[in-house]
């Protein structure tokens, strides 16, 4: 409101105030400095690209530079990334794309609805010490992964003891089934900043709205599924690329709790098993690599919108 | 594509189709149970109500949060003060500290972590806000922000093998593919180094990963934070006489103080937490070990879980002070809310 007045009083202050700023933020220094930062930012990734179109005497001979004067394409690096193998690297790269997928899809939906439900908790049917929970849950956020891998792992094969005592018995999801122990870890280590993030956004819905729905005699389960839900959606879709990306990007937590197998090893592992076995065959590795993130780029590319505003959702208005 | 090759990728996609299908039931499953349960809970009435609609919607989040993360944090700490074996180990005091802060080699992985947490953060935090002010009236600035912003679609053991490849070096007499290499070279120095194995360049060098990482990051959220500094502010800022760098200095970073924050601590805290990059391009090895890093090598390397322990403990207690500025600053906004 005084903005619009403002504008209208003193239309003579504001031009030259205006172009001002526009000087010293837009001038020709901060573009360039823009345009070489955003050059180096993408030139590494672009000499990989390169270079995993290139045959195995070209990489060896030169630089991926020298593509732009003797180029030469081949695909034969992909094929023997995806379905051959090759250099004590047994077959393709295909199973675990699926283990990646078969892990990254479920640990994103259990998170969030984990999340979700705890989030609305402490945001709306508070209670002596939600407060204090939800502090204790944003604090969580600092304990390490590699702190949990040990007692969790413990955990998960021989169950939980006070002295000789058995409290809960031993899972043996391993054994049975690696995707799920996959899941619950993954579960267990997003939950604090899921729950951060969504109740900061629970938190900002109008409080007339819920309180509508209590007078109307729904209960809490009623309004979080046909009230907070539709609303915080975009939030949720957001949080969700989020997580997506942290669970396909994952090294330590698949490896610990999926181990070597071809039932359970995401892409990244299977990655840097090829980075010991290819060595300097670049252009194979490179391969690899770029088949290992082509789908979380073409979520990434497809979704951008939504991804940053899950990170604004927590950031700025936390 | 010969028969065998055929048959071979066949059954590779039925069972895939096959591994998808059973995981699209699991995830069905754990709906179904949970509507069941909201169903049964919502039937409730009388004084009972209230204490089972929170324990419903927060039990599960709580108890993954004990077993996951608490009773494992608390376990570590106890075992700090113990030798090295997991289970069975004697008190030892606090031997394991001491030999955290004394023992050569752990103080440069100290040394190593302190740049890290003072160099990536502040570097990545910096270029991000300059890059945030710089791009925004800039025309076509979403290309230039989606490509800043790539890197962190990608997973730190990809990024890690795209900066080997940078940073490669075969050496004198053989074709040079590292870029890092061509250029010095272009410029004039003739012989550079095998630049991870150049201590302490190296440290720096990996530094440099986490910063292209990070600064998409910084940029997008600080981006999001100037602009959503209110108009009025800003015209009444130029109305009292503050233009172009003045203006930025003394309204919008004051403004977006409390984003400026967010975005350090969380670079921060993903500092310390991060070992992929280490482990993916050098091991540890060179002089470049971190805390993170060493940490899982004493555990599962070397096997001394009283080491790795302490080496955790160190990781928390050089968070908390951040974390405590950061709930404090929560609670003030809680408050007003």
């Amino acid at each position: 409101m005084s903005a619009t007045a403002e504008i209208e009083a003193a239309p003579v202050v504001r031009q030259p105030a205006a172009k001002e700023i526009r000087k010293s933020f837009s001038s020709k220094t901060a573009s360039i400095l823009v345009i070489i930062l955003t050059i180096l930012w993408t030139v590494p990734t672009f000499g990989v690209l390169i270079t995993s179109f290139r045959p195995a005497s070209d990489v060896t001979n030169s630089g991926w530079w020298e593509f732009f004067a003797h180029p030469n394409v081949t695909f034969s690096n992909y094929n023997q990334v995806l379905f051959k193998g090759g250099f004590g690297v047994s077959g393709g790269i295909i199973p675990f794309l699926v283990n990646s997928l078969a892990i990254t899809i479920p640990a994103t939906l259990i998170a969030l609805t984990v999340a979700c439900m705890a989030a609305y908790c402490l945001a709306w049917v508070r209670f002596r010490g939600s407060d204090t929970i939800f502090f204790i849950v944003f604090a969580l956020q600092v304990v390490p992964l590699q702190m949990s891998l040990v007692p969790l792992q413990r955990f998960y094969n021989f169950g939980a003891h006070i002295g000789s005592v058995p409290i809960f018995p031993a899972l043996h999801l391993g054994k049975h089934y690696p995707l799920a122990q996959i899941w619950v870890s993954h579960t267990m280590f997003a939950l604090p900043l899921a729950i951060f993030l969504l109740h900061n956004f629970i938190a900002q819905l109008p409080r007339d709205l819920m309180e509508a729905a209590r007078v109307d005699g729904a209960n809490h389960f009623r309004i979080f599924r046909t009230v907070v839900l539709p609303l915080i959606t975009p939030a949720v879709a957001s949080f969700a690329i989020f997580e997506f990306l942290w669970v396909w990007n994952d090294l330590l937590v698949a490896l610990t709790f999926g181990g070597y197998s071809q039932a359970s090893t995401p892409v990244t592992a299977r990655l840097q098993q090829m980075i010991g076995q290819y060595g300097n065959n670049w252009q194979l590795l490179t391969a690899g690599a770029f088949v290992a993130m082509i789908i979380p780029l073409i979520v990434f590319f497809a979704l951008q919108r939504y991804f940053v505003r899950g990170l604004l959702a927590g950031s700025v208005k936390g | 594509m010969t028969a065998s090759h055929a048959l071979v990728t066949a059954s590779t996609f039925s069972a895939s189709a096959n591994k998808l299908g059973q995981v699209i039931g699991a995830v069905a499953i754990f709906f179904a149970v949970l509507l069941v349960i909201f169903y049964a809970a919502g039937r409730a009435t009388g004084r009972f109500q209230r204490p089972l609609t929170i324990f419903v919607f927060l039990a599960p989040a709580i108890v993954l949060l004990l077993v996951g993360l608490v009773i494992p944090a608390i376990r570590t700490f106890y075992l700090s003060f113990h030798g090295p074996q997991l289970v069975g180990a004697k008190a030892v005091g606090f031997d394991n500290y001491k030999w955290a802060f004394t023992n050569p080699t752990e103080q440069q992985v100290l040394l190593n972590t302190l740049l890290w947490l003072i160099v990536a953060p502040i570097v990545s935090t910096a270029l991000g806000l300059l890059i945030a002010v710089a791009v925004d009236r800039m025309k076509r600035q979403s290309i230039v922000k989606s490509l800043i912003f790539m890197p962190m679609a990608m997973s730190f053991v990809g990024a890690g093998i795209i900066w080997k490849f940078v940073y490669d070096n075969p050496g004198a007499g053989r074709p040079q593919d590292g870029l890092l290499s061509q250029i010095v070279i272009t410029l004039g120095w003739k012989h550079p180094p095998i630049w991870l194995l150049s201590h302490p360049l190296n440290n720096f060098l990996l530094m440099v990963i986490m910063i292209w990482i990070e600064t998409g990051f910084a940029m997008v959220v600080l981006s999001a934070a100037i602009k959503a500094i209110p108009d009025d502010v800003i015209e009444a800022a130029r109305v009292d006489g503050a233009y172009g760098p003045r203006l930025f200095f003394s309204v919008q970073i004051p403004m977006i103080r409390a984003t400026l924050i967010v975005v350090l601590t969380t670079v921060m805290i993903a500092t310390l937490k991060i070992f992929d990059i280490v482990k993916a391009v050098t091991g540890g090895n060179f002089g470049t070990n971190t805390l993170a890093n060493d940490m899982w090598a004493q555990t599962f390397v070397q096997f001394n879980v009283g080491h790795g322990s302490a080496l955790a403990v160190v990781i928390l207690i050089a968070v908390t002070p951040l974390l405590v500025y950061n709930i404090v600053q929560l609670r003030k906004e809680r408050t007003v809310r």
